[in-house]
């Protein structure tokens, strides 16, 4: 069984999200961490000057708020789903609604659809209030 | 009359060095080509940029970030002055995996300019493979108002002068 399969079993087994984020090293890049309350898995970034893309603002980079988005969805699908592969993103659609400041950013994933081989997974993504949404995405990934 | 290409290229390389440690240096993004309405760009292959640790493949969100400052300062060459264009949104389909240790290449183009929206796409390519992308790009992107550009460009052209640029 590959690092990652094992990670991913052991985090669903202790539900602990942070043993795959250990082995992802483009989520060690962001700095992407993990917060339980309840039932629900929120993903947060927090504030790091290596995921600004304008000093001046200052405010954070599109690509880095779309790949955490990306991300938050693929982690969320390794913990929920009883895969042992890795999800393999198809498409992704982001709408940019509100800049992203140098500020703790929380997602929220939902489980829009789970086919057999593909899922549709939407992701919305806050400051302050969830109803603020910095940006949100609708992705499609390969589960088989 | 889009602002001068000169500019536009020295903004793209004061964009990607000027701030160290910020997220063009963390993925080590770099433009190769500036054009009026067009822009290419690389992101050189980093173990630290992988999705997934069995394939060494690297992750789509460091492919969204090429492919977004590569459409983005596509869309700001053919402004009528320095600045940029805040993006609206945008939507990457995933064609097939870059091959591990490869670099990435980017191309996008402006197909459309509108007076409040510009519209671009596209691609992401390892060498030699132009014709099969790892990933194809469609964004729009925001037209600042113009007194908000004026106020940008203001802001930006103390530093360009400084920029050096191979023509």
């Amino acid at each position: 069984m590959s690092a990652i399969s094992k990670a991913c079993e052991q985090a669903r087994a202790e539900w602990k999200p942070e043993l795959i984020i250990e082995q992802i090293p483009y989520a060690k890049l962001l700095g992407i961490e993990t917060h339980n309350m309840g039932d629900e898995l929120f993903f947060v970034l927090p504030p790091s000057k290596g995921n600004v893309g304008n000093p001046t603002l200052p405010a954070l980079h599109g690509g880095a708020i779309g790949g955490f988005l990306e991300l938050a969805a693929s982690l969320h699908l390794m913990m929920t789903l009883p895969t042992q592969v890795t999800p393999r993103v198809v498409d992704i659609s982001v709408d940019y609604v509100r800049p992203g400041r140098l500020e703790p950013l929380y997602a929220l994933c939902t489980v829009v659809r789970q086919g057999r081989k593909l899922v549709n997974v939407s992701v919305n993504c806050w400051h302050k209030s969830r109803d603020e949404s910095v940006a949100t995405a609708r992705a499609h990934f390969l589960v088989d | 009359m889009a602002v001068d290409i000169v500019l536009v290229k020295k903004l793209s390389k004061l964009m990607v060095t000027a701030n160290k440690g910020d997220h063009f240096h963390q993925l080590g993004l770099e433009f190769t080509h500036m054009e009026t309405g067009a822009c290419e760009m690389l992101l050189p292959y980093s173990d630290r940029l992988v999705g997934n640790p069995d394939t060494g493949v690297v992750h789509g969100g460091a492919i969204t970030a090429l492919l977004d400052t590569c459409c983005g300062m596509a869309c700001a060459s053919v402004l009528e002055d320095i600045g940029l264009t805040p993006t609206m949104d945008l939507r990457i389909d995933y064609m097939g995996v870059a091959e591990p240790g490869q670099d990435i290449y980017a191309r996008a183009d402006v197909y459309r300019s509108s007076q409040s929206v510009l519209f671009a796409r596209g691609r992401a390519y390892t060498k030699g493979q132009e014709d099969r992308p790892v990933a194809h790009c469609i964004a729009n992107f925001i037209r600042l108002d113009d007194e908000v550009l004026k106020n940008l460009s203001e802001q930006f052209r103390p530093f360009l002068d400084a920029v050096e640029i191979d023509e």
